[in-house]
């Protein structure tokens, strides 16, 4: 089965795809409708500023892909901003709208913590995951941002704290979404997307 | 759940090759990059520095090509930089497989040359390199490997850099690097009660109680250290272990 990497111009592709592909999986970076249409499992990976991103997919016309794709039930894996573009909105760019698969606003992280958070913290499992299966409570992730959806969003199965809890993981049906870099977080973020790819 | 206190090697690298300055008596190899980087990589490192050291225009297709030897070994977050003058040098970096660029003396040239990085690949990806002076009970800012001061106050610099949209600082202290006396705490402290994004210390790390105090007395998120890493002096599990028993947080391998 492959795996269509979402390529919106940006962001740091090959050390997704070198994970991925570690794992046994097939990958094929997808810049075109046509090519996320087709993907038998999606990965949005995403790092910058949340304007330039939903620009980026907009500008490919990858946005309605990624909508019909989600309707059809493709498994879509979104890391770190591409977990943020799920939800409607971002205060990193009011103007601008989401693929709003969630309802709720990403917020900027508060000023009474160092910001960005950034660095390994560990999560808090709220309810039953499937992408943090078989991975230690006490396990730590790699984190690198500014913003986030707060934790009481929906589909929050994992929260993390700084300075307010947020959503670390996020499932629901065939969506799944991590605020961390899982190929950064060594071989407990392997084990994330290992589940991921166990989940297809 | 505390952010936990990283620890991060780091690649002085010239010509491809891992080096380390030996008192003015020249560079002495230290190995491959992509050899140490596996290494410690395996070992718990928390993330990985590679420095270009030669930061000339000829070394920068080489140095490229180092990042992206390095990032292949990588299953941790890669920070580097050395000599970035511009926002295409920067881009360059990240796109070879960086997560993280540092500047330093172009930034105090053309402190512009933040803003434009945070913008274009956000805060989380521009690290200012910082390294420092004590003069007059304060500190100043150096560029150009330390040897040009700036006449600027680290604090004041750091501070306008996160401005500009900077999203961490790697302070080193030129009083300390090299000398193994152990990192300059009250400089880290200053530096990062003052700025609102993380600190990484570096320079002066000999000893486990060094990495210690630069944690709980110099409030550093992260401490950098080269030689005694390379030269097997300490290994970082053992590091780990140490700082874990004295209550620092840290993530350790299993």
């Amino acid at each position: 089965m492959k795996i269509a990497i979402v390529d919106y111009g940006a962001g740091n592709l090959p050390s997704v795809e070198r994970a991925l592909r570690g794992l046994g999986a097939e990958t094929e970076r997808a810049s075109e409708a046509a090519q996320v249409s087709e993907a038998a499992a999606i990965v949005l990976p995403g790092v910058g500023h949340f304007g330039a991103f939903v620009a980026g997919l907009r500008e490919r016309n990858l946005t309605e892909a990624l909508k019909a794709a989600r309707q059809a039930g493709v498994p879509i894996l979104g890391i770190c901003l591409g977990l943020q573009a799920m939800f409607a909105s971002s205060e990193e760019a009011p103007s601008d709208s989401g693929l709003a698969f969630f309802p709720e606003k990403v917020t900027a992280l508060p000023t009474n913590v160092k910001s960005p958070h950034i660095g390994w913290n560990q999560v808090r499992r709220v309810r039953e995951s499937r992408l943090l299966c078989g991975v230690p409570d006490d396990g730590y992730f790699y984190f690198a941002h500014s913003f986030a959806a707060l934790g009481a969003a929906r589909a929050t199965v994992a929260a993390c704290d700084h300075g307010v809890s947020f959503a670390a993981v996020i499932e629901e049906a065939n969506l799944f979404g991590v605020q961390f870099h899982p190929e950064k977080s060594g071989e407990t973020g392997a084990l994330v997307l290992r589940n991921f790819l166990e989940s297809l | 759940m505390p952010l936990a206190r990283r620890i991060i090697p780091c690649l002085d690298v010239d010509a491809g090759r891992v080096v380390k300055g030996v008192e003015f008596a020249g560079l002495r190899d230290m190995g491959d990059p992509a050899e140490l980087a596996a290494r410690y990589n395996r070992e718990g490192a928390d993330e990985l520095v590679v420095l270009d050291i030669s930061a000339s225009n000829q070394g920068r297709a080489t140095f490229l090509d180092t990042i992206r030897r390095v990032a292949e070994q990588l299953n941790i977050p890669l920070t580097a930089g050395g000599g970035i003058r511009t926002m295409e040098e920067g881009r360059a970096v990240l796109l070879a497989g960086a997560d993280k660029v540092t500047v330093n003396t172009a930034a105090v040239q053309r402190p512009e040359l933040i803003s434009e990085l945070s913008q274009q690949f956000g805060a989380q990806a521009v690290v200012l390199s910082l390294d420092v002076k004590r003069a007059n009970g304060s500190w100043e800012a150096y560029v150009r490997g330390g040897r040009q001061a700036t006449g600027r106050d680290a604090a004041e610099w750091a501070a306008e850099a996160v401005e500009r949209g900077a999203g961490e600082i790697l302070l080193t202290s030129i009083d300390r690097d090299g000398t193994r006396s152990g990192f300059d705490c009250e400089a880290t402290a200053k530096i990062a009660r003052t700025v609102p994004v993380p600190v990484i210390a570096s320079g002066g790390a000999s000893t486990f109680e060094d990495f210690r105090a630069v944690f709980t007395d110099g409030c550093a998120d992260a401490a950098l250290a080269a030689s005694i890493f390379h030269l097997e002096t300490h290994s970082i599990a053992a590091l780990k272990k140490f700082l874990a028993e004295r209550g620092v947080p840290v993530r350790q391998s299993r």
